[in-house]
């Protein structure tokens, strides 16, 4: 019986250093997003709350996506 | 070759003459037999970071491996866990925002207050009161005798109290030298990034009611 895995493991380390830059590009991302609406609530601005909120949750949800993809890539096939 | 490679072996069991079982080795009987033998899945072999083959390596290598690959793997792996719980964090806090919106509109509008009399506050003067709730301290100034203005006296960029300089034309933060304009409140110098919440007034005789808060980003 023998184990294999769809990735080696130093390829899977290049996969993670590509997925590590993008998600900290959409946490940057978010990070804006936050501060941005903080401006705005506190300047009494309220149309862009809600849409900021969505994108930051779709930002999220690559994000969450990508670590799934991640730990799929780790699944040990016998 | 196999003399050498049976060799191997007599060493590591020489070593762990005492505490050997048939999955544990090494003096304190905690090292994994297989530490660094092949096994099925030839990514949980050990490898030494010189690389060498174990009868070179040192007792307390030998004792507690480390899988330096392994082991870079897994902390980069756990950074982009820690960054995707970082990117959670931000988007409970975009949504809390707009959760703090809803609670701000079913407020409703704020009440009509008296704040002062008009005939108490001389051309030039200054006057501290509270709108709308008791610890929000807002300026009324008195720039001509026609002319009257109100602030929040909340610094937009970390809550301190401005200062009204009337003859100056300015309003000043002490703490981080932030200047407003005295005649829109809007942010001209220092680290504001927001002009002052203006308050409205509304005269009636000799009376001056504040009526409501207007917040601004420009």
């Amino acid at each position: 019986m023998s184990i294999r895995r769809p990735f080696t493991r130093e390829q899977r380390m290049t996969v993670v250093y590509g997925m590590i830059a993008f998600i900290l590009i959409l946490v940057i991302l978010q990070l804006w997003l936050l501060i941005a609406t903080m401006n705005a609530y506190l300047g009494g601005d309220q149309a862009v709350i809600w849409p900021a909120a969505a994108a930051s949750i779709f930002c999220l949800l690559l994000n969450a996506g990508l670590l799934r993809y991640l730990y799929y890539m780790e699944r040990v096939r016998e | 070759m196999n003399e050498r490679h049976a060799d191997h072996h007599q060493s590591r069991d020489a070593v762990d003459a005492r505490v050997t079982t048939a999955d544990r080795e090494g003096l304190t009987g905690t090292t994994p037999a297989d530490a660094y033998s092949p096994v099925r899945d030839p990514e949980l072999i050990t490898r030494p970071p010189d690389g060498r083959p174990l009868h070179y390596q040192p007792q307390w290598r030998k004792d507690f491996p480390i899988d330096w690959p392994q082991d870079h793997y897994v902390a980069r792996r756990d950074f982009a866990k820690f960054m995707v719980l970082t990117s959670l964090a931000f988007a409970v806090g975009q949504v809390w925002i707009g959760v703090q919106n809803i609670w701000r509109r079913r407020r409703g509008a704020l009440p009509m207050r008296k704040i002062a009399s008009l005939s108490a506050l001389p051309v030039g003067g200054t006057l501290v009161f509270q709108y709308p709730g008791p610890h929000d301290d807002c300026i009324l100034i008195r720039r001509s005798s026609d002319t009257l203005l109100a602030y929040s006296q909340k610094c937009t960029h970390l809550s301190c109290a401005v200062i009204p300089r009337v003859e100056q034309g300015v309003i000043r933060c002490p703490c981080h030298e932030g200047l407003f304009d005295l005649d829109t409140g809007r942010n001209i110098a220092g680290p504001p990034r927001r002009p002052l919440p203006r308050v409205e007034l509304s005269i009636r005789g000799d009376d001056v009611y504040a009526t409501g808060v207007k917040w601004r980003t420009t």
